[in-house]
């Protein structure tokens, strides 16, 4: 039977890689000198499954480095060997060495084979020279050439035999295929028959085996057969026609023979799975990865997801069910109860729908889980003493999102720990904590994932970033910033000055890389720092295929969705709460607060069914710490909608985080709280006023639009 | 894409007719346009579409093609011929678009599907120059089928990021 | 054709061993840990258990015992799946139990070969 092992590769990676980072984990938390026993395991486990795994797959380097390190473990787990620092930063090291041997496996490249030699002869030597390094066979004994015709053996199995679940039938049924067999059976040790005991094994064998000229009667093949049940009987095998007695007891090691038959090897099971095993050089530069690519890659759902979704197949079962039994025998009085079972069946059909798209969404631990490592790590280098505080670990993101925002998260906190953080002097003469403190946040905000990396480091020197700008012409000597452009100028490509801000990981890597990613992404960045507080540096993503929960409202026939986040309340509007000031801005006093009036179809050009504010609704929603009453027609439900991105096919709007496919097929757009306000700056003045004369006919309001096109042609 | 184009050429040529393009044409304010078959996704009736506020009138707005947001672009706005009501001929033809970073899919609104003829390579004539006339940057070529003067289009110039507006959106 | 269980923490080797023994007509249950494997041992009735050694929750060792201490399984075979050739690890096995081992890495055809020992 031929079986492809390459469709197994797949699952193999996967599990290393998150047996890997279950590893580096573990690690991170050992106590070195104490060491939690359970901790110590599972470190051990996942380097025995990876080596299984990596041997049995063919990945041969992959098993040969993995072997080194399960012993080292195994001596660990079994108290041999105390849990040392040393030993420790090993291990980490090695789960770095494996994770790019994997890789490139996956890949299909060849594994760079020098940092591996290196850190497996460090292990080595941490081991000591004794132990044994290579991946072993099965420890049988090797071949002996004797060309032996007969074999005489006797066979007596303890008592317990067959509760190991052996059956001598199985054995002799073995022997006999070997050549041809001789059997005697000596039941003398058969109890009487009111004392046998079912399950025990009174008889025992002697053979004469005879190899019928085709070879197969060896020592070797023999000793097989009875491999396994060597502890669980007497067994002597005794070479006829040769003078060498070649005689094995049981419960003895078998003596090992020097010399080696290379054809017999092949095909003996034993020897063809110990180190001699010629496929996996091969097969390691095969490219293994084209089948297994990371596009192609499969997604790990919690099991909660999965019976959700389960829940809700049931519940379309039975709407699906109702509805068929209206089709056998329906009376026109049923007509309620059918549109029911339909409107059942909308939502059962919708939030399935959502449901699997949530699949796809994962918690942002997976991005954070290896900063601890990278923290440390970095910190140990530079001689600085850093604590890492995670939040928001839960917050889900798209998997194709995650995947890309590991590296320029990675650059962010180790640019926030070279560079903000001071060393512990320094920190102790300001005044501040030895040690320093760097947080990873994340949360959703609109349909938004934020992400923050704050530091209490030294801050951002404005002065040397703007000196620098000027020196490198990017900014002119009179030119006036803000200390928000100055700050983003760290994002320019042209600048990188060590002194400021620079690579530590010296793979040239700036910080204009981190922001490209983030905008390919579709993403922005955006950074705060305060001399001696520190820097804040927040990256807002989009939920590509996320969920978001909606309010629908309508404006001049238009859906529009406001994501429900963002929503503080909605109100009519008394007449007498609203105050225009200068005659333009209108402002809404609720309760203690003046709240700025933004008519939605002012921002969006659009004719709505009434400009009095008597008429419609108001909904104040909140953006950037910023409260503005969003003037609507009217309030429709509330629901979750998929957000779909505008980008895709064209391109980002202003006031718009993206789209959504309403119940009835149709698009409706969801608003970008943040993003209007900024838009509601920019209205004119006077195109507020004089309501009621514009925006009567279309005629205006294509003008307007034509203006706007030109306005923002302009710009480009 | 444009290897499985070429391989679609190629099996096209097999078939016997060599050499040929196929050229998917539309009516639009009675003239006769074509554009590479081999681009056209689907054709669908007119419908509605959903606004987008605050882009150029020719973008009629988005549509859900099975689960994608696609644009459409008013053919007519956009070469600045009279716009008119749709009727019942108003078509949508969505088509692939090979920008310069990915491609799009997008659709434009015509006022109805002509046929599709095969095209030669020898038959097709540029375009005559008409000086810096913005337009005409998206002909790829005229061509004469049965007397009748058929303009083809270079839907990417046509539908380009720049004549979409999407570099503006870029900021 | 048989009813086996094969019993193992990581996701890769299950798959081999069950596409494997699948592909020779034999019908398969997998677990990924001994508790997992206990409770669909108890329920069902098997011809054959493959099982690996180190596992979370409850190892191979342990699972072993447990399952020769229900009627059902006392003759049953089962095999271990280990990397451990060394005669000690083969002996806890063994001493729990065990009929015999498979050595990893081992090939699809290995597997059948070992498995049709005690399938008879």
């Amino acid at each position: 039977m031929s079986v492809d092992m390459s469709q197994f590769y797949q699952t193999f990676f996967e599990e290393s890689v998150e047996g890997l980072d279950e590893m580096e984990n573990c690690l991170l938390n050992l106590d070195v000198g104490q060491a939690d026993p359970e901790t110590v395991n599972t470190i051990f486990r996942a380097a025995h499954s990876i080596k299984g795994g990596s041997a049995t797959f063919g990945f041969a380097e992959v098993a040969k480095f993995t072997h080194v390190m399960e012993t080292l473990l195994d001596e660990m787990r079994s108290g041999e060997r105390l849990v040392t620092q040393e030993a420790v930063d090993l291990l980490l090291k090695s789960v770095d060495i494996l994770r790019a041997m994997l890789t490139a496996t996956q890949e299909g490249q060849a594994i760079e084979m020098d940092p591996v030699t290196r850190l497996q002869s460090q292990l080595e030597a941490l081991l000591g020279a004794d132990a044994s390094l290579e991946v072993k066979g099965n420890g049988s004994s090797n071949t002996s050439a004797n060309q032996n015709k007969i074999w005489d053996i006797h066979f007596k199995p303890h008592e317990h035999l067959l509760r190991t679940g052996n059956d001598p039938a199985r054995i002799i049924k073995e022997l006999k295929a070997l050549g041809e067999l001789e059997i005697q059976v000596d039941i003398s040790a058969l109890p009487h028959f009111k004392d046998i005991e079912p399950s025990a094994s009174y008889f025992s064998w002697d053979f004469q085996l005879t190899d019928a000229g085709e070879g197969k009667a060896s020592k070797e093949a023999i000793e097989e057969i009875f491999n396994w049940v060597e502890d669980d009987c007497d067994l002597q095998i005794i070479a006829q026609e040769n003078s060498n007695v070649d005689s094995v007891q049981a419960n003895t090691e078998t003596p090992t023979s020097p010399k080696s038959m290379p054809v017999e090897t092949r095909s003996s099971e034993a020897q063809a799975s110990s180190k001699g095993n010629p496929e996996p050089k091969t097969s390691v530069k095969t490219p293994v990865g084209k089948k297994a690519s990371a596009d192609s890659g499969s997604i790990r759902v919690s099991i909660d997801k999965v019976d959700a979704l389960i829940n809700m197949v049931g519940e379309l079962v039975i709407t699906q069910s109702m509805l068929g039994q209206f089709g056998e025998t329906f009376e026109m009085d049923q007509i309620e109860k059918l549109r029911d079972g339909l409107v059942q069946l909308e939502r059962n059909t919708r939030e399935l729908q959502e449901n699997v798209m949530r699949i796809r969404m994962l918690p942002i631990s997976f991005a954070f889980q290896r900063f601890p490592r990278v923290v440390r790590d970095l910190s140990q280098q530079l001689g600085k003493q850093v604590e890492l505080q995670l939040a928001g670990e839960q917050t889900e993101l798209d998997k194709t999102v995650m995947e890309k925002i590991g590296d320029p998260l990675v650059h962010l906190v180790r640019n926030s720990v070279d560079h903000g953080i001071e060393l512990p002097e320094i920190r102790k003469a300001a005044g501040k904590p030895e040690k320093g403190h760097v947080k990873l946040d994340a949360y959703h905000q609109g349909g938004n994932v934020i992400i923050e990396i704050v530091d209490d480091g030294a801050g951002i020197n404005k002065d040397k970033v703007l000196e620098k700008a000027k020196e490198r012409g990017l900014v002119n000597e009179n030119d006036k910033l803000s200390d928000e452009q100055i700050f983003d100028l760290v994002f320019h490509p042209g600048f990188s000055t060590a002194d400021v801000v620079s690579d530590v990981s010296g793979r040239g890597v700036g910080m204009d890389v981190v922001k490209r990613n983030i905008r390919e992404l579709g993403g922005s960045i955006l950074v705060k720092s305060e001399p001696e507080k520190g820097s804040t540096f927040t990256i807002k993503l989009p939920l590509t295929l996320a969920i978001l929960d909606g309010q629908l409202v309508t404006v001049g026939g238009e859906t529009y969705i406001i994501p429900l986040v963002s929503i503080i309340e909605s109100l009519q509007v008394k007449k007498d709460q609203v105050s225009a000031i200068a005659g333009t801005a209108e402002l809404y006093k609720l309760r203690n607060e003046y709240i700025p009036v933004v008519r939605l179809y002012d921002l969006f050009h659009c004719q709505p069914i009434s400009e009095n504010l008597e008429d419609g609704l108001l909904v104040v929603v909140e953006g950037d710490g910023q409260h503005i009453g969003l003037y609507v027609d009217d309030l429709q439900g509330q629901q979750q909608v998929v957000i779909k991105s505008l980008e895709t096919n064209y391109r980002s709007v202003e006031g718009v985080s993206g789209a959504t496919i309403l119940g009835d097929g149709t698009v409706a757009l969801i608003l970008d709280i943040t993003d209007l306000i900024k838009l509601s700056r920019t209205i004119q003045p006077g195109q507020a006023l004089d309501r009621g004369m514009s925006h009567s006919n279309n005629q205006t309001s294509n003008a307007s639009l034509v203006e706007q096109n030109q306005a923002t042609n302009a710009a480009a | 894409m444009s290897n499985a184009v070429q391989t679609l050429d190629g099996d096209i040529s097999i078939d016997g007719v060599a050499e040929a393009d196929q050229y998917l044409t539309f009516i639009m304010a009675d003239e006769e346009y074509g554009v590479d078959i081999l681009r056209v996704q689907e054709i669908r009736g007119w419908d509605s579409a959903t606004p987008i506020p605050n882009t150029p009138a020719y973008i009629r707005g988005v549509i859900n093609l099975r689960g994608v947001i696609v644009p459409l672009v008013d053919l007519r706005e956009r070469f600045g011929i009279a716009t008119i009501d749709y009727g019942p001929t108003t078509v949508v033809i969505v088509l692939r678009v090979e920008g310069a970073e990915k491609e799009r899919i997008m659709g434009i609104v015509v006022d109805a599907v002509s046929d599709v003829y095969n095209v030669k390579e020898g038959e097709m004539k540029p375009a005559p120059d008409f000086g810096s006339v913005g337009s005409i940057d998206f002909v790829r070529g005229l061509v004469t089928i049965d007397e009748k003067m058929i303009i083809t289009l270079e839907i990417d110039q046509m539908l380009s990021d720049q004549e979409i507006g999407v570099a503006v959106g870029e900021e | 054709m048989a009813r086996i269980l094969a019993v193992d923490d990581s996701a890769s080797m299950r798959q081999m061993v069950s596409f494997t023994l699948k592909g020779a007509g034999h019908d398969v249950q997998e677990a990924k840990d001994g508790v997992e494997a206990l409770g669909i041992a108890k329920g069902n009735k098997f011809d054959l258990v493959l099982t690996d050694i180190n596992m979370p929750n409850m190892d191979g060792i342990s699972l072993i015992k447990e399952l020769r201490q229900i009627s059902d399984y006392k003759f049953t075979p089962i095999l271990t799946l280990t990397t451990e050739s060394g005669t000690e690890k083969k002996g806890e096995g063994k001493s729990a139990g065990a009929t015999g081992w498979i050595v990893k890495p081992f090939s699809p055809d290995q597997l059948l070969s070992t498995i049709k020992k005690v399938l008879g």
